[in-house]
C-alpha cells in the first residue's frame, strides 16, 4: 500500500513541476500580451485593462501561484481571441476557456474510448496469435505489417484510410464533423475512421509486447509441464501464459493510450474532428496563450495520469512488488 | 450492413475451405503425417492465404482498382530491387561487407536500399557545385589516409574503393546536372496543372505530377523535400544527440549532484509529451522569431533536438554508467587521465553499439515529428518545399480519386515518401538489434 501511496505523491509532484514548466515557457514570452491580444493599434486604456485583467503588473511568483489557484476551480481564463472579439464588442457575450474546452474534451475522450474499445482486444488476440504461430509466414507478415504501420506518419494511416474507406469505397464518413445534437449511432459512425486510423497506430506497438511477453514465458518449466501434459499450444497460451504475462501487456496498453494523446493532435485536424486535439493547433497558430497553456496541461495531465495507471498496475499485478521485502 | 454480412460469409466460407482443406489432405495421402497433425488454425491460415491470393488475383484484374493495381506493382518493384540490390551486395566489395550482404534479410536490405537512394536524391536534388566536388574528393583522400595509417593495407584498400566510387559519383552528378527538373521556389505561370500530362484532361507534359495552387512543380517540390525534410531531421537528430549523449556520458562519469539534476531535470521534460510540448515552444518561437529575425525552422531544430535529447540522456547515461564501473575505467583513472580523455577515448567508443541503433530510431522520431509538425502548419517554413506541408496543400485532391486518380495521389506521394524512409530505417535497426542482441527465438 505504501508504495502505491508513494507513487501517487510522486505523481502529484510531477504535475507540479510540469505546470511549473508550462507557466515559465509561456511567460518567456517577450513583449505584451496586451499588444499580442490587441494588435498594433490598440488605445492605451484598452491595453491598461487587459494587463489588469491578466494581472501582469505583479511578480512571476505571484502571478504563477494566483494561476494554480485559479486552475484548482477550474477557472482557465478566457481566450485570447475572445478578449479580442470583446474588447471590440463591448464586452459582452465571451466564453471563459474552460467552456471552450470542455464539450471537446467529451468529444476526444469518446474518440480515445472507441479507439481502445476496438484496438485492445484486436490486438492482444493478434499478439496470442503470432505467439502461437510464431516465426511462421503469419508471423513474419503481421510483424512487418506492424512496423510499417509504428513507422508511418498518423496522416499517411488517416489519409489511405479515407481513400480506400470513404473515397473509392463509400462506406464511412471522410469527415467527423460530430456535435452534441447527434444520437450514439450517427456519432459512432462518424468517429469510425478517426478511430480505426488511431487503431492502427497504437495496434502495432501492443501487439508486438503481447507477443514478446508470452514467448518470453515459453521456456519456463511450467509450459513444458502443460505441454508434457498434452494440452494443445493454444491451451497452453491462453491458460498459462497469458495470465502470466498479464502485467507487462497492461503496462504496454496504458502507455499506448497515453500515446494516443499524442497522436490524437494530427488525427483531430486530419478529419475535422471537434475535439482538444484540434482546439489546440488553432490556438497554437493564432497564438492564443491561455487555451494553448489550458490544452498543454490537459494533456500533459491526462498523460502523467496514465503512466502513473501503467505503474501501479504493474505494481498490484505483480505479488513480489505488492509485498515488497 | 450488407458489407458486414458480405465479411461474415466470406468467413466462414474460408472456415469451412480450411476444414474442407484438412479433410481432404489426409483422405488423399492416405493420412500422411503432415496432414494428420496439422492444426485446425494452420489449416485455416491456409485456407485464408488462398483466399486473399484469390481476392487479390481478382481485383487486380478488375478495370476500376487502379490504386490497387499501383500498391501492388510498387510492392513487387521494392521486393526486386531489394532482392537485387542484396545480391549486388553478394557480389561486390570487401570480404567483410559480402559476408554481411550474405546473411541480410531482404527486409534490412530494402531499408539500405531506400537509405541511399534518398542521401543521392536529397544531395543531387538541385545543381551542385564544382566546389562541393572538390571537397568531397579532399575529404576523402584525408579518411583514406588516416584509415591507411590505423589499420591494415586490406581495410583502407576496402575504403579507398569506397570513397573513389562516391567520388565519381559526385563528379558524374556534377555533368548530368540536378535531379528536379524546376527549382523548388520556381513559380510558373500555369497554375493548378492536373498530375498525369495527359493535355486532354488538363495536363502538361513538362510537369508530369501537375503544379500546385500558385504554380509550382509538384514534381520537383518532392524531390527538393527530401533535401529539405531529410536534411532539417537528420541536423536536428546530430544536435540532439551531441547535446544529449555528451550530458548523459557526463553524468555517468562524473555523477553526484550534476548527475541527479540532470536526470531529474529530463524526468520532467519527458512527462509533457513531445509534440504537444514541442507545439507550446512553436507557439512561443512563432512571436520570438520576427523579433530577433532569425527563421522560425531554426528554432524548430533547437526545440525538437532539445526535446529528443533527453530520450538521448537517458540512454547514454544508462549504457555509460555500466560502462563506468569497468576495470579499465579505473585504470584510466588511476593513469591520471582526464575527463575527455574518458569520456571520448574510454566510453563512447564501448557505447557506439547502443547509441548508433539509437540514432537510427531517433532519426524515426524527430523526422516524424517535424513532419507533423509541418503538417499542422508551423514546422518547416514557406518557400522551402516540405513533404509534411505538401501533404496538407495536396490534401483535397484524394476527393477526385475516382476521376483522376494520378491527381489524387500526389499528397500519398508526399506522405508515402515520410513513412517510406521511415519504415526502411526502422527494418534497419530491427535487423541490428537481432544481430546485435543474438536473439534467434
Amino acid at each position: 500500500m505504501r508504495i502505491i501511496l508513494q507513487r501517487l505523491g510522486l505523481g502529484l509532484i510531477t504535475l507540479l513541476v510540469v505546470s511549473i514548466v508550462i507557466f515559465v515557457a509561456v511567460n518567456m514570452l517577450p513583449g505584451d500580451f496586451a499588444q499580442v491580444i490587441l494588435g498594433q493599434g490598440a488605445t492605451e486604456e484598452a491595453s491598461a485593462a487587459i494587463r489588469e485583467s491578466l494581472e501582469l503588473d505583479k511578480s512571476l511568483t505571484a502571478r504563477y501561484f494566483s494561476w494554480l489557484g485559479k486552475l484548482l476551480t477550474l477557472d482557465l481564463g478566457t481566450s485570447f481571441a475572445q478578449l479580442n472579439f470583446a474588447s471590440n464588442m463591448g464586452g459582452a457575450g465571451t466564453v471563459t476557456v474552460a467552456e471552450q474546452i470542455a464539450p471537446r474534451l467529451g468529444n476526444t475522450l469518446f474518440l480515445a474510448g472507441v479507439t481502445a474499445a476496438i484496438a485492445v482486444p484486436v490486438s492482444v488476440m493478434l499478439g496470442v496469435l503470432a505467439a502461437l504461430y510464431r516465426n511462421t509466414p503469419f508471423d513474419r507478415a503481421v510483424n512487418i505489417f506492424s512496423l510499417t504501420s509504428i513507422s508511418s506518419p498518423e496522416f499517411f494511416l488517416a489519409y489511405v484510410l479515407i481513400l480506400l474507406l470513404a473515397v473509392l469505397n463509400p462506406i464511412l464518413q471522410p469527415l467527423s464533423n460530430i456535435n452534441s445534437d447527434m444520437s450514439f449511432g450517427e456519432k459512432l459512425e462518424k468517429t469510425l475512421l478517426p478511430a480505426l486510423t488511431l487503431t492502427l497506430v497504437v495496434m502495432a506497438h501492443m501487439m508486438r509486447m503481447t507477443r514478446a511477453a508470452i514467448i518470453n514465458l515459453l521456456a519456463s518449466p511450467y509450459i513444458e509441464m502443460a505441454r508434457l501434459k498434452g494440452m494443445s499450444p493454444m491451451r497452453v497460451i491462453v491458460r498459462h501464459a497469458l495470465p502470466n504475462a498479464l502485467a507487462p501487456i497492461i503496462n504496454v496498453i496504458a502507455l499506448n493510450l497515453a500515446y494516443l494523446i499524442t497522436g490524437v493532435v494530427v488525427v483531430e485536424v486530419v478529419f475535422v474532428y471537434p475535439g482538444i486535439g484540434q482546439l489546440f493547433v488553432d490556438s497554437v497558430k493564432i497564438r492564443d496563450i491561455p487555451v494553448v497553456q489550458a490544452c498543454c496541461l490537459i494533456f500533459a495531465a491526462a498523460y502523467i495520469l496514465l503512466n502513473l495507471t501503467a505503474d501501479i498496475l504493474s505494481i498490484l499485478s505483480n505479488p513480489r512488488l505488492r509485498h515488497p521485502k | 450492413m450488407s458489407a458486414w454480412l458480405w465479411i461474415i460469409a466470406t468467413l466462414l466460407a474460408v472456415a469451412a475451405l480450411g476444414w474442407v482443406f484438412r479433410a481432404g489432405g489426409r483422405w488423399v495421402t492416405g493420412n500422411a503425417p503432415r496432414f494428420r497433425d496439422m492444426s485446425y488454425g494452420e489449416a485455416f491460415g491456409f485456407a485464408l492465404a488462398a483466399a486473399a491470393l484469390a481476392g487479390g488475383t481478382w481485383l487486380y484484374l478488375q478495370p476500376g482498382a487502379v490504386f490497387f493495381r499501383w500498391a501492388v506493382q510498387g510492392f513487387v518493384i521494392f521486393a526486386v530491387a531489394a532482392y537485387l540490390f542484396r545480391e549486388l551486395g553478394r557480389l561486390i566489395g570487401t570480404e567483410g561487407t559480402r559476408k554481411l550482404f550474405r546473411q541480410m534479410p531482404l527486409t534490412a536490405a530494402f531499408g539500405i536500399l531506400v537509405i541511399l537512394v534518398y542521401s543521392f536524391v536529397a544531395i543531387f536534388a538541385g545543381q551542385i557545385s564544382l566546389r562541393t566536388v572538390i571537397i568531397v574528393a579532399v575529404v576523402g583522400m584525408i579518411l583514406t589516409e588516416i584509415v591507411r595509417r590505423n589499420t591494415g593495407d586490406a581495410a583502407a584498400t576496402g575504403f579507398g574503393g569506397l570513397v573513389f566510387a562516391v567520388n565519381l559519383v559526385f563528379v558524374v552528378m556534377y555533368l548530368v546536372g540536378p535531379i528536379a527538373p524546376h527549382g523548388q521556389e520556381q513559380v510558373f505561370e500555369l497554375a493548378n496543372v492536373v498530375a498525369g500530362g495527359d493535355p486532354a484532361l488538363g495536363g502538361n507534359p513538362d510537369f508530369p505530377l501537375g503544379t500546385d495552387q500558385i504554380g509550382r512543380d509538384i514534381l520537383s517540390r518532392l524531390i527538393f523535400g527530401a533535401q529539405n525534410t531529410v536534411g532539417i531531421a537528420f541536423v536536428t537528430t546530430l544536435l540532439a544527440f551531441f547535446l544529449g549523449g555528451t550530458l548523459g556520458l557526463l553524468a555517468a562519469t562524473l555523477g553526484g549532484w550534476l548527475d541527479q539534476l540532470l536526470s531529474r531535470g529530463v524526468d520532467v521534460l519527458m512527462a509533457i509529451p513531445s509534440l504537444i510540448f514541442a507545439l507550446l515552444l512553436m507557439t512561443i518561437a512563432a512571436v520570438w522569431a520576427p523579433q530577433t529575425g532569425i527563421p522560425l525552422t531554426y528554432f524548430m531544430i533547437v526545440i525538437i533536438a532539445v526535446i529528443d535529447s533527453t530520450r538521448v540522456f537517458r540512454l547514454a547515461r544508462a549504457v555509460g554508467i555500466n560502462i563506468v564501473v569497468m576495470d579499465y575505467i579505473e585504470a584510466a583513472k588511476l593513469r591520471g587521465e582526464g575527463l575527455g580523455y574518458l569520456v571520448f577515448r574510454e566510453i563512447l567508443p564501448n557505447a557506439t553499439a547502443p547509441l548508433l541503433a539509437e540514432f537510427g530510431l531517433r532519426f524515426c522520431f524527430v523526422f516524424l515529428t517535424i513532419a507533423a509538425l509541418s503538417f499542422l502548419g508551423v514546422g518547416i517554413q514557406p518557400p522551402l518545399a516540405d513533404w509534411g506541408t505538401m501533404v496538407r496543400d495536396l490534401a483535397a485532391f484524394i476527393n477526385y480519386a475516382q476521376f483522376a486518380p494520378m491527381a489524387a495521389v500526389t499528397p500519398l506521394l508526399a506522405a508515402g515518401a515520410i513513412a517510406l524512409l521511415t519504415v526502411g530505417v526502422n527494418f534497419v535497426v530491427d535487423w541490428m538489434l537481432q544481430k546485435s542482441s543474438g536473439l534467434k527465438e
